[in-house]
């Protein structure tokens, strides 16, 4: 088991969203505070690994055939109790994600990490790159998150964090107001600023990965 | 029948919330089908097949088996079921009655199962209350929106060949921002209201 390329796989160089360009709908969707992206991210993260570690354990007894039907089906039930356990102990995360939580269904990184990781390693491998995998994704949300509503409102932590009262876990924070809103660039909360935030994201992995794979074949050159 | 609630639903679902470019519902086929005009039409055409009736159907059992059953903590798992079966049927009466069509669909029509609009049509459709002529009304005007959008971000697309724009933002990231642009466009549908 080869627990730091996993991690660095998860978070950098097989990033579910900026690399693997999965599970975006929800990436652009729910971005718009903290206590969103922070909230969906971990609700993932936890479906992602229960899922792997599942299917990490029936592997051998799937009949490949019909394996895409199960996994769904498997997506689903765990799904489904993070829907009902969200409703009953933080409503407001549940009200403010809404649609979004039962479509994680359909979220393309958790049928793609069963798949491609977790109907082929074995159980520790498969847990641990349901939670690297998660982290990964958790941390482009939060990016998300944190770019648009200072850019857009000038605030930081919506939701989540209060100057009074600290850290809320019931959605009820004012955040902390960095420059007053007005001075904002109201249009980044909109659709247009969370498919215009993703791609320079992206476009700044492109550049990052490029320099690097550059300074790696210019030190190979120097070896030579 | 109330006319204007299924003219209010009509152009809520293609104009005022569109469902790629407001609700976000449905980006991955939305990226990955629309480099070529034709292909994103088709797939177009059949998410509005599958959305229309997979609205009526989903509606048909939350009313007739989940509800009375107090089942209702199984709607996700329910409707992904019949959406996969739906989508698995649709393919073969298309493969045995329409050949053309099959043959040109190809790859996308198994991959509407993960498409998030159709399970995200019908979940609510669900959770807004709609009746049975309301559902399959969202359902397939959301599909006639998805098809605008797809159709007209890939005439878009063809056209990026020739632009300038720097390396990093090669590939995907110029598409997210060129649908973002189109999306500011769709934003301007959103003060629209129907007495």
């Amino acid at each position: 088991m080869n627990v730091k390329k996993q991690l660095k796989d998860g978070l950098i160089t097989q990033n579910p969203v900026l690399v693997q360009l999965l599970g975006m709908c929800s990436t652009m969707a729910i971005t718009t505070s903290l206590f969103n992206g922070l909230g969906m991210g971990l609700s993932v993260l936890i479906i992602l690994t229960c899922c792997n570690i599942v299917i990490s354990l029936l592997r051998k007894i799937i009949p490949n055939d019909i394996r895409i039907a199960i996994y769904v089906v498997v997506i689903a039930g765990f799904v489904t109790v993070v829907d009902l356990l969200l409703q009953a102990f933080i409503p407001a995360l549940s009200s403010a994600l809404g649609v979004f939580i039962p479509l994680i269904v359909v979220n393309c990184i958790i049928i793609g990490r069963a798949e491609a990781f977790a109907a082929k390693n074995t159980l520790g491998a498969s847990a641990l790159d349901g939670i690297f995998q998660g982290i990964g994704y958790t941390i482009v949300l939060v990016a998300m998150c944190v770019i648009r509503e200072f850019l857009g409102t000038g605030a930081f932590g919506g939701g989540l964090l209060d100057p009074v009262k600290g850290l809320c876990l019931d959605g009820t924070g004012a955040g902390f107001q960095i420059f007053p809103a007005e001075y904002g660039v109201s249009i980044l909360t909109l659709p247009f600023g969370g498919f215009l935030t993703l791609g320079c994201l992206i476009a700044l992995t492109q550049y990052a990965m490029r320099k690097s794979e550059e300074k790696k074949a210019a030190k190979k050159e120097e070896v030579k | 029948m109330d006319f204007t609630k299924l003219l209010e639903i009509t152009l809520g679902a293609i104009l005022i919330n569109n469902f790629i470019f407001s609700q976000f519902l449905g980006i991955c086929p939305f990226m990955g089908v629309s480099k070529k005009m034709d292909t994103a039409a088709g797939m177009g055409m059949a998410v509005i097949f599958v959305m229309g009736l997979a609205s009526a159907i989903c509606y048909v059992i939350n009313e007739l088996v989940l509800m009375p059953l107090n089942l209702g903590y199984l709607q996700t798992l329910a409707y992904i079921l019949v959406i996969a079966a739906l989508v698995q049927f649709v393919e073969m009466f298309l493969k045995k009655a329409m050949p053309s069509l099959y043959s040109a669909l190809g790859i996308y029509l198994p991959l509407i199962t993960t498409n998030c609009a159709v399970l995200g049509v019908v979940l609510l459709n669900t959770q807004n209350h709609y009746n049975f002529i309301e559902s399959l009304v969202y359902g397939v005007t959301g599909g006639i929106g998805f098809l605008i959008a797809i159709v007209l971000f890939a005439s878009i697309r063809e056209k990026l060949r020739f632009a300038a724009y720097p390396k990093a933002f090669e590939g995907f990231p110029i598409a997210l921002v060129t649908a973002g642009l189109l999306a500011l466009a769709f934003m301007g549908f959103s003060g629209m209201k129907i007495w």
